[in-house]
């Protein structure tokens, strides 16, 4: 194998490994970047992966070849409303944020496993029949050199997830929603004095993550997996958190870190092909992108710097 | 007379603290106002009623004659009254733009149109004098240029009165002039200004008016040119009678603490102690008299290993502790009252007996082999509340049930029963009644009585006056002067704490000044 | 309303909600509640076996527990149990399989192995936390999944290419003959004794030694405790690394009295996550750690009967305790709550 032909083969598999990662961490992103810390999102996107094979299964006579899109949509919704208990637990009960995210977790998982077996009788789902499908984007792919590497055999949510990233740097950098959402993370007082609602700004923000970690595993759920089980979703709510700090609470770092992830965890399924890596033992491969993440975390690869008001209920009057 | 705001009768309660009672201030169009008081006379809370973040239990608001309730910041900014906060609500990784558009942005299609925005800022700037570089993060500018944007910011939003609470308590000398030039320029543009300050300089410069605060009680308007330094002074401070604190003549022996060219900066950065010089002798007390911010924090902080000095030496009892850890400067002979006893001075979800053995846990007898003997804890615990009148049901209770009294009663029971050499009483009888504070003030005298060497930190003139042997007076980083209190009074103190040097006075008023 | 009365309403409370909330669950979903909390008490008490196999499920449950309520009181989040845990399990079956030795240093010295690889796997986020001050949040969770990976290979390793290492030799075993005769046949085993010596221990070091004086101080009030001439930075670690030893021991419980082997694992085994209920229910006290593992043990395992006696499955014990834990996290709701009510009783 060429070093081109390597780049050819595991670019696209990063990319669509990643894209799961970008949404959940996007929605990691607008949580914390209004103060609230989101330890939840391995849970919000269990629920997201359940909903959206269920939905899949359930509907898919009615939707046809559309079904995965109008699933994405039910996961959205459903792991929305969930996120709300983190929501007023955390901005309205001043509950302890990471103890509350912990409990989002349990819960996701634990009510997604429930309801397979309450209803499938079994610990998993079937498997879907209709995923998402890859196609060459008409063009771009056919540029040389780079037209194969990422425009070729590409999935459309991971365009949409591209799309998602740089939406959300959009809405954050350059509308007042952006401006004020990242005044009540860094300093919910000032915010509070140029007459912001910080409490509403934090709900809109833990509500927009959950949404979005439910996208993320309905993602991943119906075009790497195919069927929900309880080891679907097995650390990538963590990862995306990862990326998110990685990415330093930017969207589009967050991007770049996620599809960082989504190499290295493309890397541990795929690398036995790859010339040179299939001699590094898949062991390292598979706790590669952990070992990063506490690295990024650590301040190693550049300093870390979270919102100042990140986890820090905000009690309004207090001076 | 017109008024744009007129505060009548206003009554702000905390609980049972009245922290406002019975207040009036009147703002003449055009004027610069200047609301003068110690440290929690209630200047502050005032303001805070009239910029909506308090509601006053009583009294009347009226804005350019008209009846009002401001019931938050908002109804305030609708209003044109503007706040420029002594601690800064600016957001430090934004840039100026940022800051000062913030819940108000202007938009072109639903983004922020930052480049109009920027102009619209420069424009309001220039024309106020206000140098500001809109593009610049918070982060990168001085605190000067901060304060301009807090300025701008209620500009921006069409503010006719402005409120300064303290706005020259970060500033360098050459900041300060700037910014009463640009007062002066905003007066000249049509609007009325408020001026919380306890600085009499700044107040003579700048003020058209003067109310004065004093422990919550409005004691009258003065106008600046009919008044001096000496006679706001006295109006601040007032003529308490203070029971005198019964104590004999000091004998003052050797020196127990030496400090040498002191540099402290706090967690910003910023010098708070700028060269600072004092000795402390065993046998005597020093009061140090300031108002707080001019340094006394930093100060004990770097005497008791608690923050770092950058330059300078601390030699207690010919040890040099430049530097130490609290446990080296505490073995070096050293008691602490701390200045803040929630945070440094005790650990409230302990037991009151467990608080008591703070300083000694790890000695003999408490401690042996890792095992902690919690029946001498009890010992010594029991033996300090009966001995110091420890008010609390057992030794056993939290520390957090106590009252603020009887906190600090264990606190000087435990650093006094410890023998120290050097006592540092920071704020002893802060939030105390008069009977605690008696009975600590005692203490304290005892203490210099055995032959210790006492340094105490105090915002009360009147505490100062009557427990110390000697008074160092802190302005601005540095020991402005030392005197004995019988040779000096609270007028002078008052002025020497507020930034006037004695010469100075001399030179203006062209007089004589009598010390009394 | 004294203080400590509310400090035991608020876990109380949160378990009654739990299980109303539990119930409501069941109905919804078309299952009957009171035969499936029927189900989950005979799962606990139905017979001596369960009543054995309850017990034994306890045991990791305590320790699991203590570590995360250790932590807690030194101000630290250590939601890497699981991790430490896996690693303390690995190594006890290693020294398990590994040596030839008499079972008094053997047992000993497999159980040490645990506690010392949990505690060496904590080491790293309390390093990072005392010096760097990283959030030991992230850092706890990734070693979770560091350890499930180099666990696994480690297994493989040992157990050349296989995914068992092997059964221990007996010499390092907990197997209790006289438990299994009494509980016809349960696992239990004695290592139940050795969690319960660790209650003992961690009351003994929090309430008696010097050290323990130091970690509580330093967990209420770092800047008090450095004024007190404390080194907070080697509290930190220290308590980090005594909750992962815990952590670590619970894994020597499953290796060498429930299973008798380590294996590969798929996942997590949940003990480490259900140790922050416990430590949460418990208020962070070895007390109430005991009465914290008693309920959620008894639920854990009493969960498996759920499935066969009335249908439902056993995911429905972790959605309680997932709401228990939600609702301790909300207390000062409750407390308000609790106020609110005494208020009104004292206005009458």
């Amino acid at each position: 194998m060429s070093f081109l032909d390597v780049l050819y083969f595991i670019i696209p598999s990063a990319i669509f490994y990643a894209s799961p990662l970008i949404f959940t961490a996007i929605g990691g992103v607008f949580s914390e970047r209004s103060g609230v810390v989101n330890i939840g999102l391995e849970g919000l996107m269990v629920m997201g992966a359940f909903i959206g094979i269920l939905f899949n299964l359930m509907f898919v006579d009615t939707f046809g070849s559309l079904t995965p899109w109008f699933a994405l949509i039910a996961a959205m919704l459903v792991s929305g409303l969930f996120s709300v208990m983190h929501a007023v637990a955390s901005i309205s009960f001043r509950a302890n944020q990471t103890i509350s995210g912990v409990a989002i977790n349990l819960l996701g998982v634990a009510i997604a496993l429930f309801s397979v077996k309450m209803i499938y009788g079994k610990g998993q789902t079937d498997y879907i029949q209709e995923r998402f499908i890859r196609f060459d984007i008409p063009l771009l792919s056919d540029i040389p050199i780079i037209g194969p590497m990422f425009f070729k055999d590409v999935y459309s949510t991971s365009i949409l997830a591209v799309g998602v990233a740089v939406l959300a740097w959009f809405v954050i950098y350059k509308t007042p929603f952006g401006l004020r959402l990242r005044a009540v993370g860094e300093h919910p007082m000032a915010a509070d004095t140029m007459g912001v609602n910080v409490t509403k700004m934090r709900y809109i923000a833990v509500i927009l993550s959950g949404a979005l970690a439910g996208i993320g595993g309905a993602v991943y759920a119906q075009s790497i997996s195919g069927e929900f089980s309880h080891s679907t979703i097995n650390g990538q709510g963590f990862m995306a958190l990862a990326a998110m700090i990685f990415g330093k609470w930017h969207p589009l770092g967050a991007l770049g870190a996620a599809i960082f992830f989504g190499f290295a965890q493309a890397l541990s399924i795929v690398g036995g092909q790859i010339p040179y890596v299939d001699q590094v033992p898949p062991y390292f491969l598979h706790i590669l992108p952990y070992v990063l993440t506490i690295l990024a975390v650590a301040g190693f690869i550049g300093k870390a710097n979270a919102p100042k008001a990140s986890g820090i209920p905000y009690i309004k009057g207090k001076r | 007379m017109d008024y744009v705001i007129e505060m009548l009768g206003i009554r702000k309660e905390f609980g049972s603290f009245v922290a406002n009672d019975n207040i009036t201030l009147q703002l003449k169009k055009g004027e610069i106002h200047a609301l003068l008081g110690e440290n929690g006379a209630g200047k502050s809370t005032l303001m805070n009623v009239l910029f909506g973040l308090y509601q006053p239990e009583a009294g009347e608001i009226k804005v350019k004659g008209k009846t009002v309730q401001i019931t938050d910041p908002n109804v305030a900014n609708k209003l044109g009254i503007g706040m420029v906060h002594q601690h800064f609500m600016l957001v430090e990784n934004f840039t100026v733009t940022e800051n000062i558009i913030l819940g108000n942005e202007l938009t072109k299609a639903g983004i922020i149109n930052i480049k109009e925005a920027a102009k619209k800022i420069q424009k309001l700037s220039e024309m106020y004098g206000l140098d500001v570089d809109p593009n610049a993060k918070i982060e990168d500018i001085s605190v000067g240029m901060q304060q301009r944007v807090e300025i701008l910011k209620t500009l921006y939003r069409g503010a006719d009165i402005l409120i300064f609470d303290e706005p020259t308590a970060s500033l360098t000398p050459q900041e300060i002039h700037e910014l009463i030039q640009i007062m002066k320029r905003l007066i000249k543009e049509g609007k009325s200004i408020i001026l919380i300050t306890h600085k009499l300089k700044e107040i003579m410069d700048v003020s058209d008016r003067v109310t004065v605060i004093r422990k919550g009680e409005g004691i009258g308007t003065v106008i600046t040119a009919e008044t001096n330094p000496n006679e706001l002074a006295s109006l601040m401070v007032g003529r308490q009678v203070e029971f005198k604190t019964i104590k004999g003549e000091a004998n003052p022996t050797v020196d127990a603490l030496i400090i040498k060219d002191l540099v402290v900066t706090d967690y910003r950065g910023i010098e708070k102690v700028k060269g600072l010089n004092l000795t402390v002798r065993k046998g005597e007390i020093l009061g140090i008299a300031g108002i707080d911010g001019n340094g006394q924090s930093e100060l004990i902080e770097a005497i008791t290993g608690l923050r770092k000095s950058k330059k300078g030496s601390i030699t207690i009892n010919g040890q040099d502790v430049t530097n130490k850890k609290p446990r080296k400067v505490t073995e070096a002979g050293v008691g602490h009252i701390p200045q803040d006893r929630h945070k440094h001075g005790l650990v409230l979800d302990f037991p009151i007996g467990h608080n008591i053995a703070l300083q000694t846990y790890y000695l003999d007898p408490i401690s042996k082999n890792g095992i902690m003997n919690y029946g001498k804890v009890s010992e010594l615990a029991q033996k300090i509340i009966k001995e110091f009148d420890v008010r609390t049901q057992g030794e056993h209770t939290p520390a957090r049930a106590l009252s603020g009294g009887n906190q600090q009663k264990a606190i000087i029971g435990r650093e006094v029963t410890r023998n120290p050499e050097l006592l540092i009483a920071a704020l002893p009888t802060r939030g105390l009644d008069v009977g605690a504070i008696e009975f600590i003030h005692q203490r304290l005298i005892e203490q210099r009585d055995k032959g210790k060497a006492v340094l105490l930190l105090s915002f009360e003139l009147d505490e100062v006056m009557n427990v110390s042997d000697r008074i160092a007076v802190i302005y601005d980083g540095q020991i402005v002067d030392t005197l004995l209190p019988k040779e000096t009074s609270e007028q002078e103190l008052g002025l020497l704490m507020a930034g006037q040097r004695k010469n100075e006075n001399d030179k203006k008023q062209g007089e004589t000044v009598h010390v009394e | 309303m004294s203080n400590r009365v509310v400090n035991i309403l608020v876990p109380v409370i949160s378990v009654i909600l739990g299980l109303l909330v539990g119930a409501i669950v069941m109905l919804v979903s078309g299952y009957d509640p009171v035969k499936g909390y029927l189900a989950l008490w005979n799962g606990i008490f139905g017979d001596a076996y369960a009543i054995g196999e309850t017990i034994r499920q306890i045991t990791p449950y305590i320790l699991a527990g203590l570590a995360v309520a250790f932590a807690f009181r030194t101000g630290l989040f250590n939601i890497g149990v699981e991790g430490q845990l896996i690693v303390g399990w690995f190594a006890a079956a290693y020294v398990g399989i590994t040596f030839d030795l008499p079972m008094y240093i053997h047992l000993p010295l497999a159980i040490i192995a645990a506690a010392v690889a949990g505690g060496l796997w904590a080491f790293i986020p309390g390093l990072l936390k005392a010096k760097l001050q990283v959030h030991e949040v992230i850092v706890t969770i990734m070693m979770n999944y560091i350890a499930l990976h180099t666990t696994n290979v480690l297994i493989k390793i040992v157990s050349d290419g296989g995914d068992n290492t092997g059964t221990i030799k007996e010499t390092a075993s907990l197997k209790s003959a006289f438990f299994e005769s009494i509980t016809d046949y349960s696992r239990l085993h004695n290592g139940i004794f050795i969690a319960l010596a660790m209650v003992l221990l961690m009351w003994f070091i929090l309430e008696k030694t010097t050290m323990g004086y130091e970690l509580k101080s330093v967990g209420f009030n770092q800047h008090a405790s450095q004024y007190a001439g404390m080194n907070v930075q080697k509290n930190i670690i220290l308590s980090m690394v005594i909750s992962g030893a815990f952590a670590g021991l619970a894994g020597a419980m499953e290796a060498l009295g429930t299973f008798q082997y380590a294996a590969t694992k798929g996942g997590f085994t949940g003990i480490g996550f259900d140790g922050i209920a416990v430590a949460l229910l418990g208020a962070n006290t070895p007390l109430g750690v005991i009465f914290g593992a008693v309920l959620f043990g008894s639920l854990k395992y009493g969960a498996l009967n759920m499935p066969n006696e009335a249908g439902i499955p056993v995911e429905i014990v972790s959605i309680v305790v997932a709401i228990i834990i939600f609702f301790v996290a909300c207390g000062y709701v409750i407390r308000y709550f609790l106020e609110k009510m005494n208020k009104k009783k004292e206005a009458k």
